[in-house]
């Protein structure tokens, strides 16, 4: 096969993918649907798929926690010119799947809470969740900053560490984070290389690329 | 209790094979192309990458975003079931060292998670003149029409560069490199360092005579398998195709116990259980040939035990299990400042290497007897588990947009943004060197453990000395200069004499080779020089055992060339009515 068969080839298995071509166009929505189904849990060994099943059914945090979770991610991602924020790309959800997928995470992500609680607590009598966005952000510029935060905040540092990381990774492997992003692939193409103009931009068109001879 | 059965089946097999990555695929694929009728046992589940790959899926199709599991210990779109834990599948370490053992039980075995990096043993790996390396029983001169036969059937992408130990194959054109990798090559170059092209089994074109497999298409995702089988597994390229000629039968979720053997001492066929339903089985051959990975390999003939064969099979040299060598590794980031607010392009390409380092340099002059070559990498990839970890260490170390210095860390607008910046400046080298052949590395049977099917599991002892650490040490030097040369910032922990400079615990590149050795001398070996096996002349061994001393290289092109030349010798042997 060819590059170009091979593009035809690859719409059979992946319909969910929208590379469908005309050639191997399904019948009907039903045909569509099952298509779709089978396309997605091909990949999938029966214990995967039983696993995710229970986790997904499965709740870990609790409303407050999950309130909580989906400030901070939206204080650490939140909406501007280019994309919305980390709970409209459904980085609360993401987290809730991570503390059960890895359970390492549970301890600091409910620890790092009630750590978040108690402080403000102490401050403002209210927990972090209802305290007012002023309250809020002064709260987190306290722990945002692992450099210079105060010896006394050290474990709210670790614990911001942490959900900054889960909100960067659910926020930019989501759709709207990928677009944000500018991520262009996962899509058949022919790869000649780094467009000439950007190699200029760089000086590397003197870079020798092996002897050329296949 | 007391109705377990053994299931003996009647037909005699003319091959049976234990294993279906690279070195039992190939020796399917030549004997049942010649018309031999063979049964392949894989310890796994079947896998078609046509069918089973999660090749094009988004980050966010998966629900932990391409985290790792404990099926796939690379990643949730990974091809590879597998790990270095199993449950049910222990196995032990003696003396406080260290060895982690990778299984990859599934059709293709460890082809599915392989970078596809396919590169010849040189004339000096085989025939090394450092004065410490064994030799092996054979030249690179014997071994090399395997290897341009193998490079014809799977293809393999290049450029001539007229190398003495680093043979050049018959090359398809290889894709071209990435932003960060020009970089790269261009920092290297100032280093001293040679980058060459690199050398991958990917169809970067059609394969000339091949109409079963496509050409690739960019997506950069081999990792996941390929649904138009343009990257080389096992599966796609050797056991699916032998299936096609209706002489070789694959049974799946076979985990095989025991060779069995008559009291002449020839193998006769292999005892197995199934995986799922426990069912105890016998099937024979006139020939058993296994290829289910070093260790397993050497475990099973350990674990074959008999009045002809007291110490396991074909093991009167004590030599089964011996000389285990994982390949040394040890690897640093870094980022590209002059790449931020890069300009976005689909920057996948192939999956994979696009250059590589070869080793070049005189051992005579350093402290170490053997080298290693450097693998690169970078680019602007689909974001997913982990993405932006350093983003926000690396804003307090560069300037903003605005031309200021910020503190490290933040959130909001301003840390959102930072993400967009930094995204695809960061690059990786990782050094891949020998480890040398030691007998007191090894693997042994653990005399108090067994597995969940009560197979007796394996003990390791396996240790690195200043050899390896000092080759380590070195590529933390060489990645250094490189990322000087560069103008770029080390983004990776820094290593030392504490970590033995990064050194990965054996066991841990994945690249274990060396238990049942070849060599002319039969006391001091367990194979001939064609993978036969000195004590049992119908038993053959195809994956990495055999080797006598890994070179820095990859195994898998040697085992796919050593396999073939080894299945053309049975059928040889067969046609002299010998086995």
């Amino acid at each position: 096969m060819n590059r170009r068969e091979s593009i035809k080839a690859i719409g059979i298995g992946t319909v969910s993918a929208g590379l469908l071509l005309d050639a191997c166009k399904p019948k009907t929505p039903e045909d569509v649907k099952a298509k779709e189904v089978e396309a997605a849990s091909a990949d999938r060994l029966p214990v995967e798929a039983e696993r995710d099943k229970k986790l997904n059914s499965e709740t870990f945090f609790t409303a407050h926690e999950m309130a909580t979770i989906t400030i901070l991610a939206d204080i650490i991602i939140p909406k501007d010119e280019r994309s919305g924020s980390a709970s409209d790309a459904g980085v609360p959800a993401f987290i809730e799947f991570m503390a059960k997928d890895k359970p390492d995470n549970q301890t600091p992500l409910r620890g790092g809470l009630r750590w978040l609680d108690l402080q403000c607590l102490k401050l403002y009598n209210l927990p972090f969740a209802d305290c007012n966005r002023e309250q809020q952000l002064a709260m987190v510029e306290e722990i945002a900053y692992p450099a210079k935060a105060k010896p006394g905040m050290k474990q709210g540092v670790a614990f911001f560490d942490r959900m900054r990381n889960l909100t960067a990774t659910g926020f930019f492997t989501s759709k709207i984070g990928i677009d944000d992003l500018g991520y262009v692939g996962n899509r058949p193409n022919k790869w000649e290389g780094v467009p000439a103009e950007i190699i200029q931009q760089y000086g590397l068109q003197d870079v020798k690329f092996g002897s050329g001879k296949s | 209790m007391g109705d377990i059965q053994i299931k003996e089946s009647s037909k005699v097999y003319d091959a049976v094979i234990v294993g279906s990555g690279a070195g039992g695929g190939m020796a399917g694929y030549v004997l049942a192309k010649a018309g031999v009728k063979v049964l392949m046992l894989e310890a796994g589940p079947y896998f078609d990458p046509a069918k089973h790959s999660s090749q094009l899926k988004w980050a966010y199709e998966s629900p932990r975003r391409g985290a790792s599991t404990k099926e796939r210990a690379n990643g949730d779109f990974d091809a590879a079931f597998g790990g270095w834990d199993i449950d049910g599948e222990p196995y032990s370490r003696k003396d406080n060292t260290s060895f982690d053992w990778f299984r990859s039980r599934m059709t293709g075995g460890r082809t599915n998670h392989w970078g596809r990096i396919s590169l010849r043993f040189g004339p000096k790996d085989f025939q090394p003149d450092d004065g410490v390396s064994e030799r092996w029983p054979v030249t690179y001169d014997e071994v090399k029409p395997f290897y341009d036969k193998v490079d014809r059937l799977i293809g393999v992408y290049g450029t001539a560069e007229g190398l003495e130990n680093e043979p050049d194959g018959i090359f398809l054109t290889p894709p071209k490199p990435r932003l960060p990798e020009l970089f790269i090559m261009k920092g290297a170059a100032a280093a001293g360092v040679k980058v060459l092209p690199g050398r991958g089994s990917v169809l970067t074109e059609k394969l000339p005579g091949n109409n079963d497999r496509g050409a690739c298409f960019y997506c950069g995702q081999c990792g996941r398998a390929c649904k138009v089988y343009a990257d080389f597994s096992a599966s796609s390229c050797l056991v699916i195709p032998a299936l096609k000629t209706g002489n070789m039968e694959l049974i799946s979720n076979a985990m095989v116990r025991e060779v069995l053997t008559d009291n002449k001492g020839l193998a006769t066929g292999v005892s197995y259980v199934d995986r799922e339903t426990l069912q105890e089985y016998r099937v024979h051959a006139k020939t058993v040939i296994l290829g289910a990975s070093s260790c397993e390999t050497a475990r099973i003939m350990l674990n074959s035990k008999s009045a002809a064969h007291p110490n396991g099979l074909a093991n009167s040299s004590n030599v089964v299990g011996k000389y285990l060598q994982d390949s040394t590794g040890s690897s640093q980031s870094g980022m590209l400042p002059q790449l931020m607010d890069r300009k976005r392009f689909n920057e996948d390409a192939s999956g994979s290497i696009n250059i590589y380092a070869p080793w070049l340099t005189d051992n005579k002059k350093l402290d170490f007897p053997r080298g290693y070559h450097i693998e690169f990498g970078g680019g602007m990839g689909m974001p997913s588990y982990g993405f932006g970890g350093n983003t926000a260490t690396l804003n307090g170390v560069l300037p903003g947009k605005d031309g200021k210095m910020k503190e490290a860390g933040g959130f909001g607008a301003s840390l959102k943004d930072d993400y967009r910046r930094f995204y695809g400046t960061t690059f990786g080298m990782a050094g891949r060197g020998v480890g040398m052949a030691r007998i007191d590395n090894y693997c042994e049977i653990d005399p108090n453990l067994v597995d969940k099917y009560g197979i007796p599991a394996l003990r390791f002892h396996y240790k690195w000395t200043s050899d390896e650490i000092n080759q380590a040490k070195h590529m933390q030097e060489t990645f250094s200069s490189i990322i000087h040369s560069m103008g770029a910032i080390p983004t990776s922990q820094a290593h030392g004499p504490d970590d033995m400079w990064g050194l990965a615990a054996p066991g841990r590149i994945i690249h274990e080779v060396g238990t049942t050795r070849m060599g002319n001398e039969k006391q001091k070996s367990v194979l001939n020089k064609w993978c036969q096996a000195h004590d049992c002349k119908n038993l053959f061994v195809v994956d990495g055992a055999p080797t006598v001393q890994q070179s820095d290289k990859n195994a898998t092109w040697t085992i796919l060339a050593l396999s073939m030349r080894t299945a053309e010798y049975i059928l040889e042997q067969r046609s002299k009515q010998n086995i």
